[in-house]
């Protein structure tokens, strides 16, 4: 009984460790101090700051919350668009090789351990060497790549499993059925993969919003994502409604970590049910 | 028969798109790298040779010393002190006896999803608040930083070894007069060797890179790997910057022979 109170408080004073950072940010964010104080009191200036509350804002300070805001946005673009891309690349790759000779997909699955290993910084410079050398500017398009880079290995990685669980006469079933290819594709391949491909999906999505080292150096210099934006501003001086900002981020993260595993575990439900 | 080979072809085909983006990205590049790390080229001619330059460059700069050392000082401790912590943390979080649901874990990895630049911004305020100084003490706030950071990623690939340990064994060695700390040290953690293995090698790798935490936990006093590379591209030093990553790549060649076979990629998609 000791023990498991011992146990039990441990995790949950690590849990507490683990977010104190966050919470920190989250307290002070309800302070109009410049640092993390409260010498005004309890107030909300800092989310009407960040809701572009003009009465109480500088024209400079207004601009700047707006940068966030596009920068927030940008991240998001870009994580969505990469895992979009990552995913439909990744997953007819992930069909296409798995279903290939032996040696080639020997040969593929090689390619992938040494991009899993090699570090971000240096998959960065690799391919902005190639760019500056094929004479590429830097700009969405290279971001894109850069991310997609980054994030298709784990797509590949989240489906793979999936096609070893499928029972392999489904598709020739379908086939013998009288199916065309792109047909079984869809109606049979796809629908059996799926919680794999939605699973890569949103590993690549967490992969890029996280990153900083790849987007930092295939970005355009003015674009900025909210990892840059906020990479410059510790340099500068972060400004406080970034604590805010953080409150809010938290919720939305807690929100979709909720949705998710209510929808991984429907899933899961049917998943026992059809069998 | 010779139908089926045909199909087998026509979903073959799907990978093409994939193997080119492969290819043209990643092998491509990592050609390029080498390439320009063996090659000097002469500022007066502009003819480029091979050589070895580079790498002389790179050995025989004496400002790199303390830059190699740092670097290996801070993976090494920030892989062991996240074992440290994270092995009883995953150990708890698969025993029945203290956690029965998923959630707990869920709440470890969490912070994941908060960019960690942002994460990492609030983990020095934090310290700056109860006057732990990043200009004072930079290298206990870097650790703290790198702890907090990898602490999720060594969590995970321990907590699914030890779900996929053979409960059995541990009653067994039990049966056969084993006591709680015996059958820990002879069952328990030889079963969780891989896991281990994966979780230094996801550790150990990433911080070796990881300069921004290592900047704004250090008060951008201390130097490592990562940022020498970084600062190649903001003088185009591609040549010398190619180098380097060799090297990199090179050591952590090495570290994945060894820990090889051991290491599972799985436990990273293992997040869902």
């Amino acid at each position: 009984m000791v023990k498991k109170i011992i146990g039990k408080s441990f995790i949950y004073l690590m849990l507490l460790l683990m977010y104190a950072p966050i919470l920190f940010l989250i307290v002070y964010s309800f302070s109009a101090d410049r640092g993390f104080a409260f010498s005004k009191g309890f107030s909300l200036d800092l989310y009407r700051m960040l809701f572009l509350d003009r009465s109480i804002m500088s024209g400079n300070e207004y601009i700047k919350v707006q940068q966030l805001w596009t920068a927030v946005t940008n991240s998001f673009v870009i994580a969505v668009v990469s895992g979009i891309v990552a995913t439909i690349l990744g997953g007819f790759g992930a069909i296409g090789v798995y279903f290939s000779k032996k040696q080639l997909k020997y040969a593929v699955h090689t390619v992938e351990q040494v991009q899993i290993a090699t570090p971000e910084i240096v998959i960065a410079l690799s391919i902005v060497i190639l760019f500056v050398s094929l004479g590429i500017s830097k700009g969405f398009i290279t971001l894109l790549i850069g991310h997609v880079l980054l994030t298709l290995p784990f797509v590949v990685l989240s489906i793979v499993p999936k096609l070893k669980q499928m029972d392999p006469n489904l598709y020739e079933a379908a086939l013998d059925l009288g199916a065309t290819p792109l047909v079984a594709l869809r109606k049979v391949l796809i629908p059996e993969i799926l919680p794999g491909i939605f699973a890569g999906f949103l590993l690549s999505v967490t992969l890029s919003l996280d990153d900083y080292i790849i987007t930092a150096l295939t970005k355009q210099d003015t674009y900025e994502t909210l990892a840059t934006y906020i990479e410059k501003a510790t340099r500068l001086g972060v400004p406080n409604y970034v604590r805010a900002f953080t409150t809010l981020l938290f919720i939305v993260v807690l929100l979709a970590v909720v949705c998710i595993n209510i929808y991984s575990a429907k899933q899961a439900k049917k998943g026992k049910k059809s069998r | 028969m010779k139908n089926k080979k045909h199909f087998i072809f026509s979903r073959s085909v799907f990978g093409v798109p994939y193997i080119v983006f492969l290819i043209l990205f990643v092998v491509v590049p990592l050609f390029i790298i080498v390439i320009k790390a063996f090659s000097f080229k002469d500022p007066t001619t502009e003819v480029v040779t091979f050589s070895l330059n580079n790498f002389i460059k790179v050995f025989t700069t004496p400002t790199n010393y303390p830059v190699f050392l740092d670097s290996l000082i801070i993976a090494v401790l920030t892989t062991v002190f996240c074992i440290l912590i994270g092995y009883p943390i995953a150990y708890l979080l698969a025993n029945k006896k203290y956690n029965k649901s998923y959630i707990l874990v869920l709440l470890f990895i969490m912070p994941m999803w908060i960019n960690f630049v942002l994460r990492t911004y609030a983990t020095r305020s934090l310290l700056i608040n109860i006057g732990l100084n990043p200009a004072e003490i930079p290298y206990v706030t870097i650790m703290i930083g790198m702890i907090y950071n990898y602490l999720p990623f060594t969590i995970l690939p321990l907590y699914t070894t030890m779900l996929k340990m053979d409960k059995s064994l541990l009653e067994a060695s039990q049966d056969l007069g084993a006591n709680n700390a015996q059958s820990f040290i002879k069952v328990v953690i030889p079963l969780s060797v891989p896991g281990i293995i994966s979780a230094a090698t996801m550790v150990f790798m990433p911080t070796m890179s990881s300069f921004v935490i290592v900047n704004v936990m250090g008060n951008n006093n201390i130097t490592i790997i990562g940022n020498l590379i970084q600062s190649q591209f903001n003088f185009q030093l591609w040549n010398e910057g190619s180098a380097l990553s060799l090297i990199l790549l090179i050591i952590i060649g090495i570290i994945s022979f060894f820990s090889g076979k051991l290491g599972k990629e799985q436990e990273k998609t293992a997040l869902w």
